[in-house]
């Protein structure tokens, strides 16, 4: 492989990992501060002792998710260098603003929400995890205009003599419509797999452990089932939208998620199809009349554009080449992040359903323990892996293609190393956190003491008390 | 001024905050094993930076996130030429933070043993990493004219640069033993107190070579005069901590990596990164940056939030302001 191949693999793999973590974070913490803003309104200790449960599970997982971004920001400067020369004008001003107003947010205040427990005031001290809160949205909507700018570029002109896009409208960038859409589904997808974990953790306790803080794993497992399904709605809505952005801004995209190669007016919508293995042709298909020109267009009867009339097209645009992206691989990626994702939906009404009306969760509900996190987990890589594979060629949509961007003075063995030290780093730290997740689900509740018992053993389950006196203990 | 002016001195503001912030925190893990004799000494240790060692590191993500939208060319030279260094410090700063994170989340000794183990590499890998990296910054690597990196690993350790590395690693080593015995009470404070006293000295000794040596390679009578004050207050820094003044040696510290970083950066100036095989391939200020427009949003932009930034950052260390006593 050259460089090209191997940086593309690195940054694959780096990313999708970095991307397990993210979705959970994102969710996770605004789930605790709802939890930790019940229990301040209420006073219930149910909430308080679920807010130090799933928060002490949310620090296990964004210490993966902050040192793996660490990576992503380095990467672009070391593997496509002359990627950055080209975009930074444009690209670098997204980065930095989630710096300097997201990243210095969620890093603060985080520290300030571990060790602040019995230093702040109830109020300042649940503030501090909103504000983490708004540091996670401020940052996962700047890299979304970041990389929105990639599939959609705006408000910048091209400097022939420099060679480099130049920003001439930061507002134009911020607003780009694919940004609009795509954060709130980014959102929206991000909480099914949050809603989907509390449940599936409280369904695990309620099911092995029956009588064992039922009420407050109760509360939990269908709060968790709520969020799942009202994202998922929120999911379907947003995604309907992009879809159609999609259709006008990147009709390429649009094509290889349906693998229509000619033009279509109607469209159907291609519900399963096996085409040959270049995928350049259909042999079996199953198809719904007119659904895909209402997706992408809005009307049932809209003209969608083929691949192999994009091509043609794109050839007297861009030049000869090939400007199909891998069609199987957009194909059924965007097949799997639909489908996955609805199961996950389904499985939440089904667990609501269950557990109606004061029902005693069933024993076979541990079955979906596992899947129920997984799912939505697994439809948010295939929707990246979907939207990043569907825009090849192309780095920067019309712009640079991806051959372009990679360093030229960065050798093969370099990127290998470090291809291979991440893999076998992020693989090792893999198996630890989710070692250390299940034993920190396992301890259960029993792990985070009531508020007003300052007399507790001196371990990880004492956050209160004579704080004065000894190091806190929520996360050292 | 020139706003390419003014985004030089921001970029080097960040590193400044990078290194008198993240400087402490590597010297606390540095020191972890050496003065946290029992677990919970080492607990103690560790909890000095708890809340704050993560807001410290994003001074250095922020740097690096402004460099790209401020000088895209340096950062593209800068983080493509030094590769296998910053994929070395990417694996350390992962293991530490993880580290960081992890040891207290299990009650057994010989996790958190590990735990201890990977703070101190990954807080050491990075201090004696950024050092040699920040002496390649100022005596210059080969550069091509397209600005692109023509030389191997070699290049980048040369005995400068590994004095800069060396150099580095006890500055910080210092600076977090003095940081420590302002965070802690009784023996801990004591034995922090007098390892500052004798690393402060190997310190300054290393120190004084290392600006003197960057000042000749490349200098002027301003950065001349910044070195001599790191100096002077890394010195002054030393006598505080030996009259037991922690607060005053803590500033000394503090006061002697900003300027000595300062001094630095003023010395490079208006090179960002400079050729070693051509003065003509020289990147500079100019040629490396972002159009006006972008620099000039950038610099509204960090004119609001940046006084935002240390003014919350300062709270949590009004917020953590009492010493860390040793639990039982």
């Amino acid at each position: 492989m050259d460089t090209l191949d191997l940086a593309r693999w690195q940054f694959a793999i780096t990313t999708v990992y970095h991307f397990f973590f993210v979705p959970v974070t994102i969710s996770l913490v605004a789930i605790t501060a709802g939890l930790q803003t019940a229990w301040y309104r209420t006073g219930k200790d149910k909430y308080l002792r679920l807010t130090k449960f799933y928060g002490k599970l949310f620090l296990i997982n964004i210490a993966m998710g902050v040192v793996t971004g660490l990576v992503q920001e380095f990467q672009f400067g070391m593997n496509w260098s002359d990627y950055s020369r080209f975009v930074g004008d444009v690209f670098g001003a997204p980065l930095a603003l989630e710096g300097l107003l997201a990243f210095f947010v969620e890093s603060t205040f985080i520290g300030l929400w571990i060790f602040g427990w019995d230093r702040l005031p109830k109020k300042v001290h649940l503030a501090c995890i909103w504000m983490v809160v708004l540091g996670t949205q401020l940052s996962a909507y700047f890299i979304l205009a970041a990389n929105s700018w990639m599939q959609n570029p705006v408000g910048f002109r091209y400097n022939a003599e420099r060679g480099r896009a130049e920003l001439t409208d930061l507002w134009a960038v911020l607003t780009n419509k694919v940004v609009l859409v795509t954060f709130p589904h980014t959102i929206f997808a991000a909480f099914m797999v949050g809603g989907a974990f509390v449940a599936a953790v409280a369904i695990w306790h309620l099911v092995r452990r029956p009588g064992v803080d039922t009420g407050a794993f109760r509360t939990a497992m269908r709060l968790g089932a709520v969020i799942v399904i009202a994202a998922g709605a929120g999911v379907a809505l947003s995604g309907d939208q992009q879809g159609k952005v999609m259709t006008e801004v990147q009709p390429m995209k649009m094509a290889a998620a349906e693998a229509l190669y000619q033009s279509e007016k109607p469209a159907s919508f291609s519900v399963f199809t096996i085409g040959t293995l270049d995928g350049s042709q259909e042999i079996f298909s199953v198809k719904v009349p007119y659904l895909l020109s209402f997706l992408a267009t809005g009307t049932f009867d809209g003209q969608v554009e083929g691949i192999n009339n994009l091509q043609q097209a794109y050839e007297k645009l861009y030049g000869p080449g090939s400007y199909n992206p891998n069609v199987p691989l957009t194909y059924w990626t965007f097949r799997l992040m639909i489908g996955v994702g609805m199961t996950a939906v389904a499985l939440a009404v089904l667990l609501l359903w269950m557990t109606r009306k004061g029902r005693e969760p069933h024993r076979l509900l541990i079955w979906m323990a596992l899947p129920l996190p997984l799912l939505p987990l697994f439809a948010n890589v295939f929707g990246w892996v979907f939207t990043e594979t569907g825009r090849q060629p192309w780095l920067v949509f019309g712009l640079m293609p991806t051959s372009a961007g990679v360093s030229p003075g960065t050798t093969s063995t370099e990127i290998l190393i470090s291809l291979l030290g991440f893999t076998v780093l992020y693989g090792v730290l893999a198996v630890v956190e989710a070692k250390l997740m299940l034993k920190s689900i396992r301890a259960g509740l029993a792990g985070t003491s009531p508020p007003a018992d300052p007399s507790g053993p001196d371990d990880d389950s004492d956050d209160d008390g004579s704080a004065e006196a000894k190091p806190l203990s929520f996360a050292y | 001024m020139e706003l390419t002016t003014v985004w030089f001195a921001v970029i080097a503001f960040l590193w400044i905050g990078y290194f008198v912030l993240e400087g402490f925190d590597f010297g606390v893990g540095i020191l972890l094993r050496v003065l946290g004799r029992d677990e919970p000494e080492r607990r103690a240790v560790v909890t000095t930076i708890g809340p704050v060692w993560d807001g410290n590191e994003v001074w250095l993500i922020t740097a690096g996130a402004m460099t790209f939208a401020a000088f895209p060319e340096w950062y593209a030279t800068l983080f493509s030429a030094f590769y296998l260094p910053l994929f070395a410090i990417l694996v350390a700063l992962i293991l530490r933070g993880v580290a960081l994170e992890y040891r207290g989340k299990r009650d057994d000794l010989p996790w958190r043993s590990r735990m201890d183990t990977l703070i101190v590499i990954g807080s050491l890998a990075p201090s004696l990493l950024w050092g040699i990296a920040f002496a390649n910054l100022v005596r210059g690597i080969p550069l091509d004219a397209s600005y692109e990196f023509v030389g191997g690993l070699g290049d980048l350790l040369s005995p400068f640069a590994l004095l800069g590395g060396v150099t580095f690693t006890a500055v910080f080593v210092a600076h977090g033993a003095i940081f420590l015995a302002l965070r802690t009470t009784d023996e801990l404070r004591e034995r922090a107190n007098r390892l500052a006293g004798w690393t402060g000295l190997v310190a300054a000794g290393l120190a004084v070579g290392f600006l003197a040596w960057a000042q000749q390679l490349r200098g002027d009578r301003w950065s001349v005069l910044i070195a001599v004050a790191a100096a002077l207050a890394l010195v002054g820094g030393l006598v505080a901590n030996r009259v037991r003044r922690e607060g005053w040696a803590f500033a000394g510290t503090a006061v002697a990596v900003a300027l000595a970083v300062t001094s630095l950066f003023v010395a490079m100036f208006p090179a960002v990164m400079p050729s070693t095989l051509d003065p003509g391939s020289t990147l500079t200020t100019a040629a490396a940056a972002s159009t006006p427009y972008t620099l000039k949003i950038l610099t509204v932009i960090a004119a609001i939030f940046t006084p935002l930034v240390m003014l919350y950052q300062g709270w949590t260390y009004w917020v953590f302001r009492k010493r860390v006593i040793v639990g039982v």
